[in-house]
C-alpha cells in the first residue's frame, strides 16, 4: 500500500494527511479540538480522506473497531489532547483485549508546555501505555511521518492491536522532510508467522489417531484474514472433526456447516461444551483460553492432548498447559498442516470418529436452546430467532452491546462468513455496539447493518444518533428492551438472593420519540404477533431506525456455566423436559 | 446437566474464579532485557510487572550501546515456573524489546551488585567495622574520624551479609545498585 519513498518538505499536519493517504486510509473517525487544529486544517484542504465527525471520542474508537473488524484494515481515529485522549481510553482497551488494529492520532499541548499542567494537557502516552500495543510521543517533526508509518506497521503485524501517536501542536506546525517509510529506529518489529515444522508434524500425527477430536477456534482465525477461514473450512471438511468457536471467532466456520457445534463457553451450547470436556484432542486455532471459556481450570478438558496455534507466544501456557504450542499465523500454520496431513495420506481414525459424532448428536438432541414460548409477550430468544429467519440469506453485519442480548445473539443468530460479527468480547464494553455499527456501515455503505442491543447498553453511546443522521448511515438499532440490566439482574437472581441492587432502568426514554427527535424513524413492538412486521419495517427503512422491542423482563440466559464450574456442570434452561417447544420448533411457530 | 440449586443469598459463587490456580513453588530468576533506548520503554516494562501482578526484586537499567541505541535492563523476579515463562513471553512481545534472556536457566552466569554503606562509630566498633570490611574486600571510599563509607561489589547475598554485620556497629545508610548480570563464557 505504501507508495515509493518520496522526500518533500511539509508541515507536521500535512505529514499526517500524507502518511494516512500513503497507508491507503480512506476514512478517519474523529473530533476536533485546540491541539489538533493544524491537522483539521490540513484535512479541510483535501478530498482523499473522508472524516466522520463523532459525538464522543469513545465512540470514535468503537467506530474504528467496527470498521477494522468488518474489513480487516486498520481503523483510524483523530482526537484532541486532554479529554479527547482520555475519552478514547475505553476504546483503546477494548481494541487491545480483542486484538483489533486501530491507529489513534492525538493532539498534545506544544512541546515547551508539556509538564506545566497546560490547558487540556494530559500525560497521554502515560495514560494509554497499558491500553495500547505501542504508543509514541513525537517531539520532532522530522520523525513524525516515520513514526506514523511504524504505527500502522505495529498495529497490523503479529497479533493486531491499538496504537497511539501523540503529536504536540508545535510539531504539527513545524516543517520537515516527509518520509514514506517506517522510522528505521523502530522498524525491527517482525513477529514470527511461520509455525515450527516439528510442532506441526506433531499436530498431524495427533490428528491421524485422535478418537475424539475437536477444533476450538477463535478471533485469531478472523484476524489472520479470509484465507485462514477458507483453510479452516477445508481442514474441517477433509477431516470430519467437529468444530466449536469462541464468541470472537463466530463466522470463521459457517453456522450452517455440517461439523458446527455452536459457540462454547459460559453461555455456550451443551454439545460444544461437552465436546470440549470429553475430547481427547483439542486443536485450539487462534483462541486464548479465556476464563469465560475454561470455567474451572483444574477440570478443564481433563483427558485431552492440547494443541494451540497462536501468533502471540504469551498466549500459550498462560492459563492452560498445552502439550503442542505452535507459534505462527493461523493461515500459514493451517496451510502447512493441511499439506503435511495430505502428504502422509490424509488419515483419520474413521471408526472412532463415527462413535464420537454419535455421542455429540446425542448431546445435541437435548436442544439446549429450547425456551418456553409465549403468545402474550415477546421472548428475547424468539425475537432473535425471527431476526435470523427474516434476514437469512442476506449478507448482513451484526454488532452487539454487552449483556444477555449479546449472548442470545451469539446463540440464535447464524454467521456464514467471517467479519460479519462485531462484539466486545474481552473487555465487555457496554456502549460498543451502536458506534461499531456506524463504523461497519461506513465501510459497507450498502450492507444491512444491525446492532442487537439492550436498553441499558444502548443508552451509553446514544449521542451517536447525531453521527448516524449527519452521515446518513442507515444502521438498524434492534433494542431488546427489558427495562433491566438483564445480565446483572440474572446474576443477582441466581447468586445474590434475588436482591436486585440497581439493576433496573428507571426513566427510560421513549425510543420512538428519541429517534424522531434526531430526525430518524423508530417503532415499538410488544405483541409477538406483530414482531415480524416490525422487524421487516426496520430492515426496509432507508435511514437509521430504532426498533424498541419490548421483551419479557425476567428471562434468563441459558445454558450457563457458573464461574468456577467445569464444562460438564452446565445449568440448563427452565423448560427442559416440560414439553417445551425446541429452538428449531419455535422457528416454525 | 444439573439444575441450578443454589441457596438464596449464597456467596459461594462469584463472577470470577477466586482461587489461585498457581499456588506452586516460587522460583527466582534473573532476566536480561535488551531494549531500544527511547523514552517510555522502562515505564512499559515496569508497567507490565505492576499491571499483571509480577514481582520485581531488583531492577537495573542503563544504556549499553550508544551507537546502537540500546539499553540493558536486568531484572530479578520471582514466581512459579508458569509465571516466569509468562513474564518472559510478555516482555518479548513489547515492541521496543529486542531480546530477553533468562540467565538463571541459560547456563552459568555471573551476577554482581555494588553497594555503598555508611557506618558511623568510634573506638572498638569502628575498628571492628574496618576489620570486617577487609574480610569482605570492601573499599573505604570516604572517611571521617567518626564514619566510613564502604564500597563493595559482590552477589546480593554477600552484600546482605555485610550489611547485617554492620548493623550493630553503627550502620547509617546503604545505597545499592541492584543486580547486573552476564552469562559466562564467550
Amino acid at each position: 500500500m505504501m507508495t515509493k519513498a518520496t522526500t518533500r518538505t511539509m508541515t507536521g499536519a500535512e505529514m499526517v494527511v500524507q502518511a494516512l493517504k500513503d497507508q491507503g486510509v480512506e476514512v478517519v473517525f474523529g473530533y476536533p479540538g485546540g491541539a489538533v487544529l493544524p491537522i483539521y486544517d490540513a484535512i479541510f484542504q483535501q478530498n482523499d480522506i473522508r472524516h466522520i465527525l463523532v459525538r464522543h471520542e469513545q465512540a470514535a474508537v468503537h467506530m474504528a473497531e467496527g470498521y477494522a473488524r468488518s474489513t480487516g484494515r486498520p481503523g483510524v481515529v483523530i482526537v484532541t489532547s486532554g479529554p479527547g485522549a482520555t475519552n478514547a481510553v475505553t476504546g483503546l482497551t477494548d481494541a487491545l483485549m480483542d486484538s483489533i488494529p486501530v491507529v489513534v492520532l492525538s493532539g498534545q499541548v506544544p512541546t515547551f508546555m508539556i509538564g506545566t499542567d497546560g490547558f487540556q494537557e494530559a500525560d497521554t502516552v502515560g495514560i494509554t501505555r497499558p491500553c495500547t500495543k505501542m504508543n509514541w510521543l513525537v517531539k520532532d517533526t522530522a520523525r513524525l511521518s516515520g513514526v506514523i508509518h511504524q504505527a500502522f506497521h505495529v498495529a497490523t503485524r503479529g497479533r493486531p492491536g491499538p496504537v497511539l501517536v501523540d503529536i504536540p501542536k508545535d510539531v504539527q506546525f513545524a516543517t520537515a522532510d516527509y518520509t514514506a517509510k517506517p522510522d528505521p529506529l523502530v522498524a525491527h518489529y517482525q513477529p514470527q508467522v511461520q509455525g515450527d515444522s516439528a510442532a506441526i508434524a506433531r499436530l498431524v500425527e495427533l490428528m491421524e489417531t485422535a478418537e475424539r477430536p475437536v477444533f476450538y477456534t477463535g478471533g485469531g482465525v478472523i484476524n489472520s484474514g479470509p484465507e485462514a477461514s477458507r483453510l479452516l473450512r477445508e481442514l474441517v471438511a477433509a477431516t470430519g472433526f467437529p468444530i466449536t468457536s469462541t464468541l470472537m471467532g463466530l463466522g470463521a466456520y459457517p453456522a450452517s456447516g455440517k461439523a458446527w457445534l455452536g459457540m462454547l463457553g459460559m453461555h455456550g451450547l451443551y454439545q460444544a461444551n461437552l465436546a470440549m470436556h470429553g475430547c481427547d484432542l483439542m486443536i485450539n486455532v487462534g483462541a486464548r483460553f479465556d476464563d469465560r471459556i475454561t470455567g474451572r481450570i483444574k477440570d478443564f478438558s481433563p483427558h485431552s492432548t492440547k494443541v494451540h496455534i497462536d501468533i502471540d507466544p504469551s498466549s500459550t501456557n498462560k492459563v492452560i498447559h498445552v502439550e503442542v504450542p505452535i507459534i505462527g499465523d493461523v493461515a500459514n500454520v493451517l496451510t502447512a498442516a493441511l499439506a503435511l496431513w495430505r502428504a502422509r495420506g490424509a488419515r483419520v481414525n474413521r471408526a472412532a470418529l463415527a462413535a464420537w459424532w454419535q455421542q455429540i448428536e446425542a448431546w445435541r438432541a437435548r436442544d439446549c436452546l429450547a425456551f418456553r414460548p409465549s403468545d402474550k409477550v415477546i421472548k428475547p430468544q424468539y425475537a432473535l430467532q425471527r431476526l435470523e429467519a427474516l434476514t437469512r440469506g442476506r449478507d448482513r453485519y451484526i454488532t452487539t452491546e454487552v449483556g444477555q442480548h449479546q449472548m442470545w445473539a451469539a446463540q440464535y443468530l447464524g454467521f456464514e462468513e467471517p467479519n460479519r460479527w462485531m462484539t466486545s468480547g474481552g473487555l465487555g464494553t457496554m456502549g460498543y455496539g451502536f458506534p461499531a455499527s456506524i463504523g461497519v456501515q461506513v465501510a459497507h455503505p450498502d450492507a444491512l447493518v444491525i446492532n442487537v442491543a439492550g436498553d441499558a447498553s444502548w443508552l451509553m453511546n446514544m449521542q451517536e444518533m447525531g453521527t448516524a443522521m449527519q452521515f446518513r448511515m442507515p444502521v438498524k438499532q434492534f433494542i431488546l428492551n427489558n427495562e433491566r440490566l438483564g445480565m446483572v439482574r440474572q446474576w443477582q437472581q441466581l447468586l445474590h438472593g434475588e436482591r436486585y441492587s440497581q439493576s433496573w432502568s428507571e426513566s427510560l426514554p421513549d425510543f420512538v420519540k428519541l429517534a424522531e427527535a434526531f430526525g430518524a424513524h423508530g417503532a415499538q413492538v410488544t405483541d409477538p404477533a406483530r414482531l415480524d412486521n416490525a422487524i421487516l419495517k426496520m430492515i426496509d427503512s432507508d435511514g437509521p431506525f430504532i426498533l424498541d422491542c419490548r421483551v419479557e423482563k425476567h428471562e434468563n440466559c441459558y445454558p450457563m456455566i457458573l464461574s468456577g464450574k467445569p464444562h460438564n456442570e452446565m445449568v440448563m434452561g427452565e423448560v427442559e423436559g416440560e414439553g417445551a417447544i425446541g429452538a428449531r420448533g419455535a422457528v416454525l411457530v | 446437566m444439573t439444575r441450578l440449586n443454589i441457596k438464596k443469598g449464597s456467596t459461594s459463587h462469584s463472577a470470577y474464579e477466586l482461587r489461585d490456580p498457581n499456588a506452586e513453588l516460587i522460583e527466582t530468576h534473573t532476566l536480561a532485557v535488551l531494549v531500544d533506548n527511547e523514552s517510555g520503554v522502562l515505564a512499559r516494562v515496569i508497567g507490565l510487572f505492576s499491571g499483571r501482578g509480577y514481582n520485581i526484586e531488583s531492577l537495573t537499567v542503563a544504556e549499553v550501546d550508544h551507537l546502537g541505541h540500546r539499553s540493558r535492563i536486568t531484572v530479578v523476579t520471582s514466581g512459579t515456573p508458569q509465571v516466569i515463562e509468562q513474564i518472559k513471553a510478555q516482555l518479548a512481545r513489547i515492541v521496543p524489546v529486542h531480546e530477553v534472556h533468562d540467565l538463571t536457566v541459560e547456563g552459568p552466569s555471573v551476577e554482581r551488585e555494588l553497594a555503598l554503606i555508611k557506618v558511623a562509630g568510634r573506638g572498638e566498633a569502628r575498628i571492628e567495622a574496618l576489620r570486617l570490611a577487609e574480610i569482605f574486600r570492601a573499599n573505604v571510599v570516604d572517611s571521617t574520624l567518626e564514619s566510613f563509607v564502604f564500597e563493595m561489589t559482590g552477589t546480593s547475598e554477600k552484600i546482605d551479609a555485610f550489611a547485617e554485620l554492620m548493623r550493630p556497629l553503627g550502620l547509617r545508610e546503604i545505597a545499592r545498585t541492584g543486580v547486573a548480570a552476564l552469562s559466562r563464557g564467550a
